[in-house]
């Protein structure tokens, strides 16, 4: 077990590396002045164009420049917001909290439902040929599917917000500030609820459709027959044989698909005002402020890479048959 | 000699058009292509008004004289803007796919094929674009370089090639092994040949499934990108009107409800299409 | 005289084929009493498996459904039971083994906590763990409380076979259905499966019905036996007479198959022809087409009855006559065969 993540950890070292320096060649290569890239459409005097020059060491061969960049990220030194006069750093980490509370309840919430909907989806399934419920959540499901989370989270506000009244719909937290503590914290969960459900619908179809396939495969085995023959109740034999027989794909399916997630934050925190890293990207493609343009992007793909990781480590520790690589 | 002809390709015609068009749900959604397809082509033909030109008429709520689908906020028909965004959807959409499929076939063919370092050197590369996150890259590289239909184009079938090559690479690596294709290396059929007429024929229905999925993807990708004001200023974009649609989602929604519609029914229509191709074309077919 | 434990009364199997329906057991009547074992024979597909699942109700496929008949265990009748009625008869009254006893283990789940499952969905709270470890020990499988723990992968298949015989005794019921239990083990292992059968039936007074296409396992471990041909028995009798002198021709194929070559045939014998396809029933006698005595305009027209014979019971048109005693005898086929 412990070979099994030491060899997958190497494995996801070099494409981290590679992230990395995928996102310095873009700097590199991106057209126009690198400095402008740095600076962003910013005045600045010559004399401090000069200096970032030798600073950033654009001087020297592109190697060399390479190397900075890692030492500086290696110590988690993303550059200068000149847009929002602050370290990109510093930036990131105060937006942080907000896209995780956003992304971990969407994550949450579509694995719950997704899984449930599918079970009872592959149960109406099996039960007979063309069971109701069956078709019914396939259709929703492909429905859900096709829908645009941003366009989802426009037609919330629509009927939500401002036809029925219900829910707020814009930032997190009310606009005269939050009581401090345990009521301020339960005041600003109304703003969570619709863009946690535009950002989940799309990941939710996913997790029902695996979850439905890989029970039905399951749910024909021979040893689910032979769990009804010692009269095991519907739901031992549902949850306690066939779903943890399915839990593999299942997994698989919300582990490799967070990307999917983190993307759709950066669209769902936009339409909501949500003050979150997505928000932050948005704005900073709005106002072309690249270092932390290129700061988002290495942070979410190293966590997609972490995700991943994990992802097959707890596949693999789910299925005890897998002993070996 | 055409080796071929004594392996049966996957489209008999008429088992296949039978099995394709079987469920109510794929009749629809190619009506819905078709005609979609036809409106975008005929789209100077379809629409009364200019999409690009406001008038004094802006925000007029649907049904509206003259604007059955209302005005937006420079007064410009949205039924108009509609159809012709239906245009840049559908050419990025279609195009960026078709890209994919080129560069996955190509790639995959070649790592299924040959095996061994070009193998896991090309799906190395194909694990590491897989790994990225999709839309998060091609927002990044497009707000960096710029942006056009073309780029668009590029950049989306850059992010779509990967899981083409891994399927493509699957499928050539079986049929590599079979005994038609001995046969034709046997009768002096070079490389690029047997690839091309023997294998990649029987591994033709992945192949096509995916696309069009792909093309599915492909338009979100696109409406996502002119969401957040990176698509090509210079024509209608559905994402766009979505863009625009966000102030005023309080005094008119029909800027939200109608492009975004578009959105998902194209899409839905072209994930419909691509289930009933899986159905179709998949050996074991009839299972549910 | 104690009641019978199990009376299976003209069942009829059917499985949904589009629009219409296929019977595959057909008016199939058998009984087993306290500490009997009694076999019930036939090749693939002629509706032993069926048999069995009707009698818990419990079918692989969702088509399948007990279409006429009743199946009546200690006095009740499991057809009219509710499905929560059901489920407490399941594991508690009656238990059953299966053919492959890889497949029907959740890989999964440590063997031990299988065995327990019965006792679990029953009710039953404590003394659980005392419970499987003694079943283990019953099932003669050394280093019980390891073997427990165990995983079915990490297992024999003799030994997963135990664990699924101890998992259907887990909550003592008087009836054990055992499907092909040992056909997909290995030969040596086979033995120490029956004998471990026979050992329970004594101690635990266990009613048995064994499925099985094998007529040696039969001879070995039963002491009556029912042959199915086509959905139908064909034959009824005492395990003795039956060998001894069986009646019916398809009977005494199946024998001659299997007798050592010095007592029948000088060379190897198998019947003729093949099973026919569900549905697709010969007109008349189901067997005829490859009946070596079957008299045409009798045989090809009319569908003989089960009719009492002696000890047991057989469905053969000319069941009394000299002829049938030993149908495969050269002399004995007068060319008349169709």
């Amino acid at each position: 077990m412990t070979a099994f993540i030491l060899r997958r950890l190497l494995h996801a070292v070099p494409l981290l590396l590679a992230v990395v320096v995928l996102n310095f060649l873009l700097i590199a290569f991106t057209p126009g002045d690198p400095i402008t890239l740095l600076v962003g459409d910013f005045p600045a005097p010559p004399e401090y164009l000069a200096q970032m020059r030798r600073e950033y060491g654009l001087d020297q061969p592109l190697w060399v420049q390479l190397l900075r960049y890692l030492g500086k990220v290696a110590v988690g030194d993303f550059g200068f917001s000149f847009a929002n006069q602050q370290p990109v750093a510093a930036l990131i980490f105060d937006r942080l909290g907000a896209t995780l509370e956003l992304t971990l309840t969407a994550l949450l919430f579509a694995s719950v439902v997704g899984i449930a909907f599918g079970v009872i989806a592959a149960r109406s399934a099996s039960a007979r040929r063309h069971g109701v419920a069956d078709s019914v959540i396939q259709g929703a499901a492909s429905a859900g599917y096709a829908v645009p989370d941003f366009w989802l989270g426009q037609i919330l506000i629509l009927v939500f917000a401002i036809g029925l009244g219900w829910l707020p719909s814009q930032g997190n937290a009310p606009v005269r500030g939050s009581a401090p503590g345990w009521a301020g914290w339960v005041a600003h969960l109304p703003y969570l609820v619709l863009p946690a459900f535009a950002l989940s619908l799309r990941y939710l179809t996913l997790i029902t459709r695996i979850t439905r396939a890989a029970m039905l495969e399951v749910m024909g085995a021979d040893y689910i027959l032979a769990a009804r023959a010692r009269g095991a109740s519907e739901w031992t034999v549902l949850v306690v044989h066939a779903l943890r027989n399915a839990a593999a794909p299942v997994l698989a399916v919300i582990g490799y698909n967070v990307g999917f997630v983190l993307a759709g934050s950066a669209l769902i925190e936009a339409v909501f005002a949500w003050p979150g890293i997505g928000r932050l990207l948005f704005e900073s493609i709005s106002k072309r402020d690249y270092p932390v343009m290129l700061a988002i992007l290495l942070m979410v793909s190293a966590t997609v890479v972490i995700a991943n990781l994990v992802t097959d480590i707890v596949h693999r520790m789910i299925d005890p048959r897998i002993e070996r690589a | 000699m055409n080796v071929a002809a004594t392996v049966g390709t996957p489209f008999q015609r008429a088992p296949f058009l039978k099995l394709l068009l079987r469920k109510g749900s794929t009749w629809a959604a190619l009506a819905f292509i078709a005609a979609l397809v036809l409106a975008a082509v005929l789209a100077p033909w379809v629409v009364a008004h200019d999409p690009l030109r406001g008038g004094n008429d802006a925000l007029l709520a649907p049904l509206a004289a003259g604007h059955w689908l209302g005005t937006d906020d420079l007064g410009r028909d949205v039924w108009a803007r509609v159809v012709f965004g239906a245009r840049i959807s559908l050419t990025i959409g279609i195009a960026s796919a078709l890209f994919a499929v080129v560069v996955g076939v190509v790639i995959g063919a070649l790592a299924g094929y040959f095996g061994g370092w070009i193998d896991a050197l090309l799906m190395r590369v194909a694990e590491f674009f897989q790994t990225l996150p999709r839309f998060v890259v091609a927002l990044i590289v497009i707000a960096l370089f710029g942006t056009s239909v073309l780029k668009m184009i590029v950049v989306i079938a850059a992010i779509s090639w990967p899981q083409l090559a891994r399927v493509v690479r699957a499928s050539v690596a079986t049929l590599a092994q079979s005994q038609f294709v001995d046969a034709a290396r046997v009768a002096g059929m070079g490389h690029a040949a047997i690839i091309a007429r023997e294998i990649l024929p029987n591994a033709a229905a992945p192949i096509i499934v995916l696309g069009s999925l792909d093309i599915a993807m492909a338009i979100l990708i696109e409406a996502s990108l002119s969401f957040f004001g990176l698509g090509d200023a210079n024509h209608v974009s559905w994402g766009a009107m979505l863009n625009d649609a966000q102030q005023y989602l309080r005094s008119a929604w029909w800027m939200s409800v109608f492009p975004g519609l578009a959105i998902a029914l194209t899409v839905l229509a072209f994930n419909l299409l691509g289930d009933a191709l899986n159905d179709a074309l998949n050996p074991r077919g009839a299972a549910r | 005289m104690t009641a019978t434990l199990l009376d299976i009364r003209k069942l009829s199997v059917d499985i949904a084929r589009g629009r219409r329906a296929l019977r595959v057991v057909n008016d199939v009547s058998l009984t087993v009493e306290p500490g009997e074992a009694v076999g019930l024979v036939g090749e693939s597909g002629s509706g032993k498996s069926m048999t069995a699942f009707a009698v818990m109700n419990l079918f692989p496929s969702p088509l399948a459904r007990v279409a006429a008949g009743q199946v009546v265990l200690n006095g009740q009748d499991l057809t009219s039971l509710p499905a929560d009625a059901l489920r407490r008869v399941r594991g508690a009254q009656v238990g059953m083994v299966f053919q492959d006893p890889t497949s029907y283990l959740d890989p999964l789940m440590p063997v031990g906590r299988q065995i327990a499952e019965p006792l679990r969905a029953h009710g039953r709270t404590d003394g659980i763990d005392a419970r499987v470890l003694e079943l283990l020990d019953l099932m003669e499988l050394p280093q019980a409380v390891a073997v427990a723990r165990k995983y079915p992968h990490e297992l024999s298949g003799g030994m997963r076979q135990r664990i699924l015989i101890a998992a259907a005794l887990a909550m003592k019921p008087a009836l054990l259905i055992a499907d092909e239990p040992t056909t997909a083990l290995d030969v040596t292992v086979q033995a120490g499966i029956l004998k471990l059968l026979t050992k329970l039936r004594r101690e635990l007074q266990l009613g048995i019905l064994l499925i099985t296409h094998d007529l040696a396992v039969v001879a070995e471990t039963c002491q009556r036996v029912n042959v199915m041909y086509a959905g139908q028995i064909i034959e009824a009798d005492a395990v003795g007479p039956l060998f001894k002198a069986p009646r019916h021709p398809y009977t005494q194929g199946l024998l001659a198959s299997i007798l050592s070559p010095a007592s029948r045939a000088h060379s190897l014998f198998s019947i003729p022809g093949g099973v026919p396809i569900a549905g697709q029933w010969p007109s008349g006698c189901r067997f005829h087409p490859r009946c070596p005595i079957a008299r045409p305009g009798v045989c090809d027209v009319l569908a003989p009855e089960l009719v009492a014979r002696g000890s047991g019971a057989d469905r053969c048109h000319l069941g009394g006559e000299a002829v049938a005693a030993d149908a495969w005898r050269t002399e004995a086929r007068s060319g008349t065969r169709p």
